[in-house]
């Protein structure tokens, strides 16, 4: 999706996690649900919640605020899943908030800085400025990563 | 026969031939066993007529000459003309694997045709003098030789079609005649003196060929003779007297068909017009072969083929009943009005029957893949030089057809890796005081919701060192590390990529494509290998399959607030027993169960349940096995049984501890699927 033009569009899913914005390309979004009944599954690392049955599919979970060390909070009537699909896995994140689809050039998308915050750096892919706001991009494959 | 015709056949024909060439191997390789045994070559010869007759009427040629010339040499060994020997069953194996190859060039849209010649030749040969040819070159004059001797005075040949017309019309009493009739040179209609001719025969009797075919006298292409077979019961002199009526005409040539000479001729010309009998002595054993053959259909259940997606496709659908099933039955439960009740329970029992067909559909014993075994191994094992005596056991055990189609492979690596490696040379046996003839056991049974195929061999085991040394030598451990490894951690290295102990690269294994691949093959069926071995005793591969059932039966427990399921095929018993009967072996907490030491395992340690600890005096426990090892889980309560269908935790999850699934209850939750083979060591 995103080529060597500056000008080249991709559009963006954004969400918030601790007030701070982080976006994933929608071409990995499969769609964003309010949170639901979580099944937990013994044996597995902390920041995976468990699975969901999602219209008869099951679907793991992983809370991206315990994967970026955040302190956990209870899930409220914001809570979304985003589920995501990359190659043939299916996962769902936890977020505090989802926002809207937001519409980003190449040219907004900047290197990240060394330091960003309490997210390890191998989980941001950059930095989107759009007008006043600030999105993490995030990797989604090195979250993924057990 | 025309080739629109020929097509519904043509499926009924590949497996009919695959079927009587696997008979073929099993009797060859048990002749083999019982060289003084006629009734398994009375078998043998059985399946190869059949085969000579199916793929003459089919047109194939080269299978129906190739058949012919083994059924010969059947006859032989049958009437004693030789012994049975490895060259001669050998011989015969070759014949049976072009055999193979040429049905399924057909099943693949060819035509079947191969360059058979050598082994038509040999097998001739063979016939004639009972040992294998010494050069091709002075049997090849010798073939030539026979056939000029035993060439008669009939002109057409006749496929098997009009052969057994005519065979009845002489039961019946008819006369069939061979007729040349040439037209006068200076005939200007041709086509309607042929067509005269053929008015004046028809009026006599059938005509049941004619040479060239119709189409071409009606078009005239023909010189100035033309040759038909009549079936008729007038005498030559009639017939002769009757044609001459026709004007144009110069001679008429009547020769009568005897079927002797017929049979003789079939014989002679059997090279490229293969014919259904070639001796009397043949005749005497058909009436007796068709009898048995009619008995055996007779006790085959009448099938159609399926296309395996759409048993798919109804797996699916029906899967999604079930969870609407689970459903129903929920809210039947919540509303508990009698008339909904009886109306839900009927329809759960008609699902499950439905459910019990749909599966059982798609169950295919492995005797499909295993029953190419045994001729492997006898042709490797004589490659090899070595003496391997090759068991199978469980061969009807039943396993998913997506399985089974893809399970071949692996199990054929096997048994070359164990054949290659596993086995020792018969000298180097007998020095380590092993009978000489090693054995492979090949098993297959079920556990559980598990299949389990085991190879098993009695060789030379797998080689620590060498294996180290290999590993290190390729990276795939470090040296400090291969030190501490356990003996089975070292085993498990064989499965890496790249990785092969083959001292010297032989054509069966060994080129260092191989563990792995079987490795991945398996786990992409959902399924584990794993193998165990000791020096000089021999190695076992065990592979586990899963049923690939996706509806099982489950038992739902609870433990705390947590609903898991176990396989109903795992449980042996639930019970309930006193906090007070748990007694300990070496710290490990175990109950007597019917005289039995069993451990006992609770499962909210195991999956680490979160929340309070109920001190009850009473346990609920569910009895699992695997294989003959038994376990007892410690669970809070009971749910109950209930059939649900089995998902996958999806490819992000995979090989989470002891659960081997999950599932979606009535209510919409997931419940985890308790792997018991796991659980228990």
């Amino acid at each position: 999706m995103i080529d060597n033009t500056n000008d080249t569009l991709s559009k963006i899913v954004a969400f918030s996690i601790n007030d701070k914005e982080y976006g994933v390309d929608v071409q990995y979004v499969v769609s964003i649900e309010k949170i639901m009944p979580i099944t937990r599954v013994p044996n597995v690392p902390s920041y995976i919640k468990g699975v969901i049955n999602l219209r008869g599919i099951i679907i793991p979970i992983i809370d991206l605020r315990t994967r970026f060390q955040i302190e956990e909070k209870p899930y409220d009537e914001h809570t979304r899943i985003v589920i995501i699909k990359i190659k043939d896995k299916q996962v769902g994140f936890i977020v505090d908030e989802a926002h809207d689809v937001i519409q980003i050039s190449e040219g907004n998308v900047e290197a990240q800085p060394d330091i960003i915050g309490s997210e390890k750096k191998e989980y941001i892919d950059g930095i989107i400025k759009i007008e006043d706001r600030l999105l993490m991009l995030l990797n989604i494959e090195q979250i993924m990563n057990v | 026969m025309k080739k629109m015709e020929m097509n519904q056949y043509l499926e009924v024909f590949i497996e009919e031939s695959r079927e009587h060439l696997q008979n073929c191997n099993e009797q060859l390789l048990q002749l083999e066993k019982n060289p003084e045994n006629i009734t398994i070559v009375n078998e043998i010869f059985r399946s190869a007529h059949t085969l000579k007759g199916m793929s003459a009427t089919m047109g194939y040629e080269d299978m129906a000459n190739l058949t012919h010339q083994m059924e010969n040499v059947l006859d032989g060994i049958r009437n004693g003309k030789f012994d049975v020997s490895s060259d001669l069953i050998d011989l015969i194996f070759i014949a049976i694997d072009q055999l193979e190859a040429m049905v399924e060039s057909i099943a693949s849209g060819g035509d079947g045709s191969a360059d058979v010649q050598e082994t038509v030749e040999k097998l001739k040969f063979f016939g004639t003098e009972g040992s294998l040819p010494p050069q091709s070159d002075s049997k090849k004059e010798k073939v030539t030789s026979d056939i000029n001797e035993t060439s008669s005075s009939l002109k057409l040949t006749y496929d098997t079609y009009e052969m057994t017309v005519l065979e009845q019309s002489f039961e019946q009493g008819y006369i069939a005649y061979e007729l040349t009739v040439s037209l006068r040179p200076d005939c200007l209609l041709k086509s309607a003196r042929v067509y005269m001719v053929f008015n004046v025969l028809e009026k006599l009797g059938d005509i049941i060929k004619s040479n060239p075919p119709v189409e071409q006298l009606e078009e005239e292409q023909f010189d100035l003779q033309f040759t038909m077979t009549v079936i008729t019961n007038e005498s030559k002199e009639d017939i002769v007297k009757k044609i001459m009526k026709v004007s144009e005409i110069d001679n008429v040539h009547v020769v009568p068909i005897q079927l002797e000479d017929l049979q003789n001729k079939q014989k002679s010309t059997g090279e490229t017009h293969p014919k259904k009998e070639d001796t009397n002595q043949k005749k005497d054993t058909e009436p007796k072969e068709q009898v048995q053959q009619k008995n055996k259909r007779g006790n085959l259940h009448k099938t159609i083929r399926v296309n395996i997606n759409r048993l798919d496709e109804l797996m699916n659908l029906f899967e999604e009943l079930v969870i609407d099933r689970g459903r129903l039955e929920q809210i039947s439960k919540d509303i508990n009005h009698p008339e909904l009740t009886d109306t839900v329970e009927k329809m759960s029992r008609v699902s499950s029957n439905l459910q019990s067909i749909i599966l059982t559909m798609r169950m295919v014993p492995v005797e499909s893949v295993f029953n190419r075994f045994p001729k492997m191994v006898r042709q490797l094992s004589r490659e090899l030089h070595k003496k391997i005596n090759l068991q199978i056991i469980g061969q009807e055990t039943e396993l998913d057809r997506t399985v089974i189609d893809q399970i071949g492979d692996p199990i054929v690596h096997l048994l070359r890796n164990s054949i290659d490696h596993g086995i020792e040379m018969p000298e180097e046996r007998r020095k380590k005081g092993k009978p000489e003839e090693g054995s492979i056991e090949l098993k297959a049974y079920h556990s559980g919701n598990h299949v389990f195929i085991e190879i098993i061999d009695d060789g030379a085991g797998i080689n620590r060192e060498k294996v180290l040394e290999k590993a290190i030598r390729k990276g795939v451990v470090s040296e400090e590390k291969a030190d501490r490894l356990t003996d089975k951690e070292v085993y498990d290295l064989i499965f890496s990529s790249g990785f092969s102990t083959a001292e010297k690269i032989t054509d069966i294994s060994g080129r260092g494509v191989g563990l792995d691949v079987v490795k991945n093959t398996i786990e992409s069926l959902g399924g584990s290998i794993t193998v165990q071995s000791e020096r000089d005793k021999g190695t076992r591969f065990t592979i586990q399959l899963p049923l690939t059932l996706t509806i099982i039966s489950v038992m739902l427990v609870e433990i705390k607030q947590e609903k898991y399921a176990i396989p109903l095929t795992s449980i042996i018993e639930t019970a309930i027993i006193k906090r007070s009967e748990i007694q300990y072996a070496h710290e490990q907490p175990v109950i007597d169960f019917r005289g039995k030491v069993v451990p006992l395992i609770f499962l909210k340690d195991v999956f680490q349940v979160p929340g309070e600890e109920l001190e009850d005096d009473f346990l609920s426990i569910v009895i699992v096995r695997k294989g003959e090892k038994l376990a007892a889980l410690v669970v809070d309560s009971f749910i109950g049984q209930q059939e649900i269908v089995l998902k996958s935790l999806g490819n992000f999850l995979t090989n989470v501890f002891a659960i081997s699934g999950a599932t979606i209850l009535g209510n919409g939750q997931v419940a985890l699927i308790i792997d018991c083979n796991a659980l228990i060591k």
